[in-house]
């Protein structure tokens, strides 16, 4: 369960994220749509203590996040590249994060099993490391180490961009499983409308860094947000 | 264009986060080279008087110790002077010609304090020559033949860092003549002193040096512009990776997670390696202190032996955390403490330093007095300095680029003054206990002094960390944000 109580993240007098009560209760696929500046990766940011809010808090499990690093234990994130340890291979990078998460290396191997068809023979035993990989392979890569351990919260940012297809496929089928088997709460955030529905139990849209919509993903959820983001283009052409 | 270049450069300069720290450093590197440039102006308007009263020919007495100056300064740009980084992917694919940004790299290296400190000697040298009667067109043609043997080596130096075949000649020339100088079996001056002579007696060869800086920036030229395409330049090759398991450091638990993690940082990136390798060289720093007569006293043998052993923990530990910068948000939120991470780094930097103790014992033959001043600066650097540079290391907020060293304009130095200037106030509180010590009672007491010092800080090492640990909680926000920008 995360709750975040009257957040608010300044820069430079602009004020880039407000929200003054949000609540994702625990198992909850939960799906963070809006456009680029909306304020997406500074909530995620702020969720993962990686930067200070200027007013307001985030509780992670009843953790406020910037004063006690308890949190660590149960998130899982994968942001951006900056994830990723460019100098050890895959493997290496999964068994270093499986380590910090107690698990031993044929535990890591165990788990990384259910994921060879999203690996699609490039990640593993290639006798490459991370920075030479491909951007999506990077990708691949870091969505995995977030997931390595089986936390409690998964933090992802645009993780359908950069992936062919049938990866978008995989990864879709990967998120609903964990979701419905496990219990994880997802924060996974998109601008892909069609993807984030279909994934997603529940959809805010963030604009201009506050909530415009919070709805329960139904039938007509895409059909909604289709109308919210086309608003003002449709009718003009 | 070269206008747009420069305000880019500008920008780069004044919009990067450690902008503050990079503005504080680049004055107190500006007082310290105006210092330096004011002894050598001083230098040059006085050592023909000073030779003259010696009854000595000043021209040729300068001309025979000039070889010496000319391979020093090799030596010293090899180290300190910067190939100066550029960016140059974003202009690959705009309509800029590839010509207009190579000269600008080439050019901007010619800017440099390496290349002007020279004139400080040899523009009031010769305007003293002239003034005292010496013919004015040979006076000449010798300052432009200095002039160019100076931006030989600039260009020189680029190579050097460029391309590792060049780096081998250059390094076997020096090393066998300095063997062969060293052992007195044979003088280059007596083949060097006539040459530098003939700049003068001749001007036409004096001013015929001019091509040779100018062939090797056309070499320069043609090779950076041959290099200058993504996938060689800006994109490293790729190797096939090794891995090690280093499975011995699997029982140390989490610590021996980021212990290993560390030995791969340090052996699979460029940058780090060569880190390592200077930090070996620290352990030869007393050789060079300890065998001058100037420096022997017990005060000196203490400073020497703070840099015998401290050569990794000046060079790495210095720059603490930001080894990690790349990677700095996933390390932020994993789950890891900070103490578990600030502890395995302290292990690395101790586990290095009582390494360069033992190896130090070779100086065991130049008198037990020596190795014990060894001793205690090491024990020193593990008690004290060791926390010192993690603390300061919270405030270094330049991110460390580890893929640069495989890049062409990328820098590659991993020694600079920077690292050098961080280092110095470290060295001189052990050196005022030593001195009031040994001062008060005798040269065992300041020794004692100073290890019992060492001892001292490592009995305080859990509230050290929490200090450090608080300092770095703090910083936290301001570092992430300072690695984000990695131009």
């Amino acid at each position: 369960m995360i709750s975040i109580e009257n957040l608010k993240k300044i820069y430079n007098h602009v004020t880039v994220l407000n929200i003054p009560g949000l609540q994702i209760p625990t198992g909850q696929s939960f799906g963070l749509v809006g456009n680029n500046g909306a304020g997406k990766t500074t909530l995620f940011s702020l969720i993962l203590d990686l930067i200070a809010p200027n007013s307001g808090s985030v509780s992670n499990n009843g953790i406020i996040v910037n004063q006690s690093e308890d949190w660590k234990r149960f998130t899982g994130a994968f942001i951006d590249e900056s994830f990723l340890i460019g100098y050890l291979t895959p493997e290496e990078y999964f068994y270093f994060i499986g380590e910090l998460r107690g698990l031993n290396k044929s535990d890591v191997n165990q788990f990384l099993q259910q994921f060879s068809d999203l690996f699609n023979g490039e990640i593993l035993n290639k006798r490459k490391y991370i920075r030479d990989l491909s951007k999506g392979n990077q990708k691949k890569a870091g969505i995995v180490g977030a997931l390595i351990g089986m936390p409690e919260v998964i933090i992802l940012d645009e993780p359908f961009a950069n992936l062919d297809p049938t990866t978008q496929y995989r990864l879709k089928g990967i998120i609903r499983e964990f979701a419905a088997q496990k219990n994880t709460t997802f924060l996974i955030s998109s601008h892909d409308l069609i993807h984030t529905t279909e994934v997603c139990s529940r959809i805010v849209v963030l604009n201009k860094g506050e909530i415009t919509k919070d709805i329960q993903t139904n039938t007509e959820t895409l059909k909604e947000l289709e109308a919210f983001f086309s608003k003002g283009i449709l009718e003009e052409v | 264009m070269i206008k747009t270049f420069l305000s880019l450069e500008w920008k780069a300069f004044s919009r990067s986060a450690s902008f503050k720290l990079n503005l504080a450093l680049k004055i107190i590197l500006g007082i310290f080279a105006a210092f330096y440039l004011v002894m050598i102006l001083a230098l040059g308007v006085g050592v023909f008087y000073m030779l003259k009263e010696k009854n000595l020919e000043p021209l040729s007495t300068v001309n025979k110790y000039l070889v010496y100056w000319w391979l020093l300064d090799l030596v010293i740009r090899y180290f300190l002077q910067k190939s100066p980084i550029m960016y140059v992917k974003p202009f690959l694919t705009l309509p800029v010609k590839k010509g207009k940004i190579v000269s600008f790299f080439l050019g901007k290296t010619a800017v440099s304090f390496f290349n002007i400190y020279p004139a400080f000697f040899f523009l009031p040298f010769s305007i003293v020559l002239i003034a005292n009667g010496y013919p004015v067109l040979q006076v000449l043609s010798w300052h432009v033949a200095i002039l160019s043997l100076v931006f030989f080596n600039n260009y020189l130096n680029l190579l050097i860092d460029n391309l590792d075949r060049v780096f081998t000649v250059v390094l076997i020339v020096l090393v066998s003549f300095a063997v062969l100088q060293y052992y007195k079996w044979l003088d280059i001056t007596i083949y060097s002193t006539p040459v530098f002579q003939a700049f003068y007696s001749s001007p036409l060869l004096g001013f015929a040096m001019l091509l040779l800086p100018l062939l090797l920036f056309r070499y320069c030229f043609s090779y950076f512009k041959n290099v200058l395409r993504t996938d060689e330049a800006v994109q490293p090759r790729l190797k096939d990776a090794q891995t090690e398991n280093f499975t011995w450091l699997e029982k140390y638990g989490t610590l021996g997670t980021f212990l290993k993690n560390d030995i791969k940082l340090i052996i699979r990136n460029k940058r780090s390696k060569s880190t390592l390798l200077i930090s070996v060289l620290f352990l030869f720093y007393g050789l060079l202190i300890l065998t001058n007569k100037t420096y022997e006293s017990e005060t000196w043998r203490l400073f020497a032996g703070l840099f015998v052993t401290g050569g990794f923990l000046f060079t790495f530990g210095g720059f603490v955390p930001s080894w990690d910068s790349a990677y700095y948000p996933l390390m932020m939120s994993q789950n890891i403490r900070y103490k578990e991470y600030l502890t395995s780094k302290w292990w690395l930097i101790v586990i290095a330093t009582c390494a360069s103790i033992i190896l130090a014992s070779f100086y065991l033959f130049m008198g037990w007095k020596i190795y014990l001043a060894i001793i205690a600066a090491g024990i020193y650097n593990i008690g004290v300095n060791a926390h010192l540079v993690l603390l300061g290391g919270a405030y270094v907020k330049t991110p460390i680029d580890l893929a640069a060293g495989k890049k062409v304009f990328g820098d590659k130095k991993a020694f600079n003054l920077q690292t050098f200037l961080i280092a110095l106030p470290k060295m001189l509180l052990p050196l005022l206990i030593f001195y009031i010590f040994y001062r008060t009672w005798n040269v065992t007491a300041g020794y004692l002094a100073v290890a019992v010092l060492g001892v001292l800080g490592l009995a305080f090492r859990n509230k050290m960390f929490r200090i450090i640990q608080n300092i770095y909680k703090k910083e936290k926000y301001a570092t992430l944000a300072a690695y984000k920008q990695k131009n």
